[in-house]
């Protein structure tokens, strides 16, 4: 680092320079993707619905052992695909008949979900599950 | 230590320190609901118990950034803190706050908690790392904006390093990050967009540059090596961070609704991101080589070497290891991810804190470096801690390929609850990593109360004037040019006083302002 041509000043203004220029380029890309995200996050179907149902998720904090789209805790199933692995009524009736009370398996809560909640938890799900994912997860399985 | 009001770092490092051992009592937790399934079920459900985990981590973390831009900005600047009064009611704010949320979070149901502080409001809970309630939320803004008024205006006030700028920026960045916590659209795909904006461009964008300043800090201070080296060092660092960290958030945007050009972007940007961490490994190393003196402090260079290394491993190679599209399609959201996460943080994060307790603690209480004896318990603790989070990452990993082949490559995928049953022993094995990890810590801790023979500071000994230390014989080798303090210094046990200049930035001749020298032997 004893070069008198590199110098520190240069190194700052590298920096400088170099990361004012990146996140410009990272904002016009966040608004290209602003522009696109309508075309894969079919924003039209976010019915009041899907709205309170992700509030369900979010006050039940499903996230702290579930992943959502690959993201959250990898404790229990990715739910971003429930809705095509299991359907409607088997998450409600699985969301009722918890916990289980299987002698060391692992435990999800009785969260005493009104019967609205669940009906809007499985909109916000169904919902998910119909994001264009480029394809995401490998398989059915999550 | 120079100025009286640097002391207020220590309460906010005493209690990252307790924070931390609970943070830990909390890994400990959820490591052994990963095997014993209703362990603590229901008093203590998973997502709780890796609630607190995650969030007291972050929680402790900030409290030791918190605590060395006290200790560091005064120090740089060259002048008393412009508030200490202001630091400590904000130490007990976050404290408080802190130990509140962490109660709520364990005393009722979180929806509970959610309904009582006003989520209906402004819904911002229940997203992963941000599942604090709004009060906590803004609590934390509030606290940050008192740090960085406290600092900035002492570093206004004061001299300006080019530490402390990079310091400052960094909790600048922190802080504007964090505003996206509050943003929580109704379109998920919107949400996890912002929400990175928070997550990654905190821990692979803003928190890189505390990082780099705290550890040139230390390395200036430990290694006695010119502060234009250094500078440079760390601007080379930084500038390498931001260029691929900044568009490398793209590696987030794969699989979330996103366009598919975020696959080519984010893979070729954060396969980068390993650099900045290869060459902070090279710095380190090579600063700790060209070392002009030997500090006594051995043990708080080995943190700053450590934290190199394992940053580079933990953040570098394990963020690569899943970072190219291709590949993260298969690993995305598995245990692979859990195993960079904890590499990755307890190196990079978690170290440098550790890092810059060890380098400040024994000044702040009144000694050059901790005894020998001190030291050598420190030192244990510091090779049981990082190699017991090395094994917990490998297994991990074990755990996050074997989960890959079974639930997703394979012709006949099993469902992910029989594949965890799969994994169960290196979930134990993992288990065991973490009751080690956790003896370290303890040991870690009983290391502040071992006596020994430790040298105290006086006047003729003054830490932080980045000349303590036993010179070395070859002090004056290649670029290094001597300091016009250090030419003054013509006799042993001579003092020189008061050498002061304003042109220390750009200065041909680096020139050294601190206020008293060590004499230096082999001129």
């Amino acid at each position: 680092m004893s070069s008198v041509y590199f110098t520190k000043s240069a190194a700052r203004n590298i920096f400088f320079g170099g990361s004012v220029f990146f996140f410009l380029l990272f904002l016009v890309l966040t608004f290209d993707t602003t522009r696109k995200l309508p075309k894969s996050d079919h924003r039209e179907n976010l019915t009041e619905e899907v709205v309170r149902g992700k509030h369900v998720w979010e006050t039940n904090n499903c996230v702290g052992c579930h992943s959502l789209l690959g993201e959250g805790a990898y404790f229990a199933p990715e739910l971003g695909n429930v809705y095509t692995r299991r359907g409607e009524a088997f998450i409600k009736v699985w969301m009722q008949a918890m916990p289980t009370g299987a002698p060391g398996r692992r435990q999800m809560p009785q969260f005493n979900l009104t019967d609205e909640q669940l009906d809007d938890l499985v909109a916000f799900l169904k919902w998910t599950s119909e994001i264009d994912t480029q394809g995401w997860p490998p398989n059915i399985e999550g | 230590m120079q100025y009286q009001s640097q002391l207020v770092a220590k309460p906010y490092f005493i209690a990252a320190i307790g924070l931390f051992i609970a943070q830990i009592l909390f890994g400990l937790i959820v490591g052994a609901q990963y095997v014993i399934g209703d362990f603590l079920f229901p008093e203590i459900p998973f997502n709780v118990a890796r609630m607190v985990h995650t969030n007291l981590l972050v929680v402790w973390l900030l409290f030791g950034f918190m605590g060395a831009a006290y200790y560091l900005v005064p120090e740089e600047s060259e002048r008393e803190l412009y508030s200490p009064r202001l630091a400590m009611i904000t130490f007990w704010v976050f404290l408080v706050t802190g130990a509140l949320t962490i109660i709520g979070y364990l005393a009722v149901p979180y929806a509970t908690l959610a309904a009582m502080t006003g989520n209906d409001i402004l819904p911002t809970m229940g997203r992963e790392f941000l599942e604090q309630p709004l009060i906590t939320k803004v609590g934390i803004l509030l606290v940050v904006v008192s740090l960085l008024y406290n600092v900035t205006m002492t570093t206004l006030m004061g001299r300006k390093t080019s530490i402390t700028i990079i310091l400052l920026m960094g909790l600048w960045g922190l802080a504007f990050f964090w505003l996206f916590a509050f943003y929580n659209p109704a379109n998920l795909v919107l949400d996890k967009y912002y929400w990175w904006w928070v997550i990654h461009l905190w821990v692979e964008g803003v928190w890189e540059l505390i990082m780099a300043a705290l550890l040139a800090f230390v390395l200036i201070k430990v290694t006695g090596v010119d502060r234009e080296v250094i500078d440079k060092w760390m601007y080379i660092i930084i500038a390498l961070a931001l260029i691929t960290g900044i568009l490398g958030t793209g590696h987030h945007y794969y699989w979330i609704g996103t366009p598919g050009y975020w696959q080519w972007i984010g893979s070729i940007f954060s396969a980068l991101e390993p650099i900045p961490f290869f060459v902070m490994t090279l710095f380190a190393f090579s600063m700790v080589n060209r070392r002009r003196r030997d500090h006594p402090n051995k043990i708080a260079t080995l943190w700053a070497l450590g934290t190199a290394v394992t940053a580079f491993l933990g953040a570098g190679v394990w963020g690569f290891m899943h970072t190219l599209a291709p590949v993260n399609y298969y690993t995305h959201g598995s245990q692979i991810t859990a195993a960079h996460g904890h590499l990755a943080f307890y190196g990079a994060y978690v170290m440098v804190v550790l890092t810059i307790i060890s380098y400040t603690m024994p000044i702040m209480r009144g000694r050059v470096a901790n005894s020998p004896q001190a030291q050598l318990w420190e030192t244990w603790s510091f090779w049981l801690m990082t190699v017991s989070m090395v094994v917990i990452t490998l297994l991990l990993t074990g755990a996050g390929v074997m989960q890959v082949w079974l639930q997703r490559i394979s012709e006949t995928p099993m469902s992910f609850m029989a594949t965890q049953d799969e994994l169960a022993t290196f979930y134990w094995l993992r288990l065991v990593g973490g009751v080690v990890f956790f003896i370290g810590l303890i040991i870690y801790v009983i290391s502040f109360f071992i006596k020994g023979d430790v040298t105290l500071l006086s006047a003729n000994n003054q830490e932080g004037s980045e000349k303590v230390g036993i010179p070395k014989a070859d002090t004056f080798k290649e670029d290094i040019q001597p300091t016009i303090a250090e030419m003054k210094v013509e006799q042993d046990d001579v003092p020189v006083a008061q050498i002061s200049t304003s042109k220390m930035e750009e200065s041909p001749v680096p020139v050294e302002t601190s206020t008293q020298e060590m004499p230096l032997k082999d001129k």
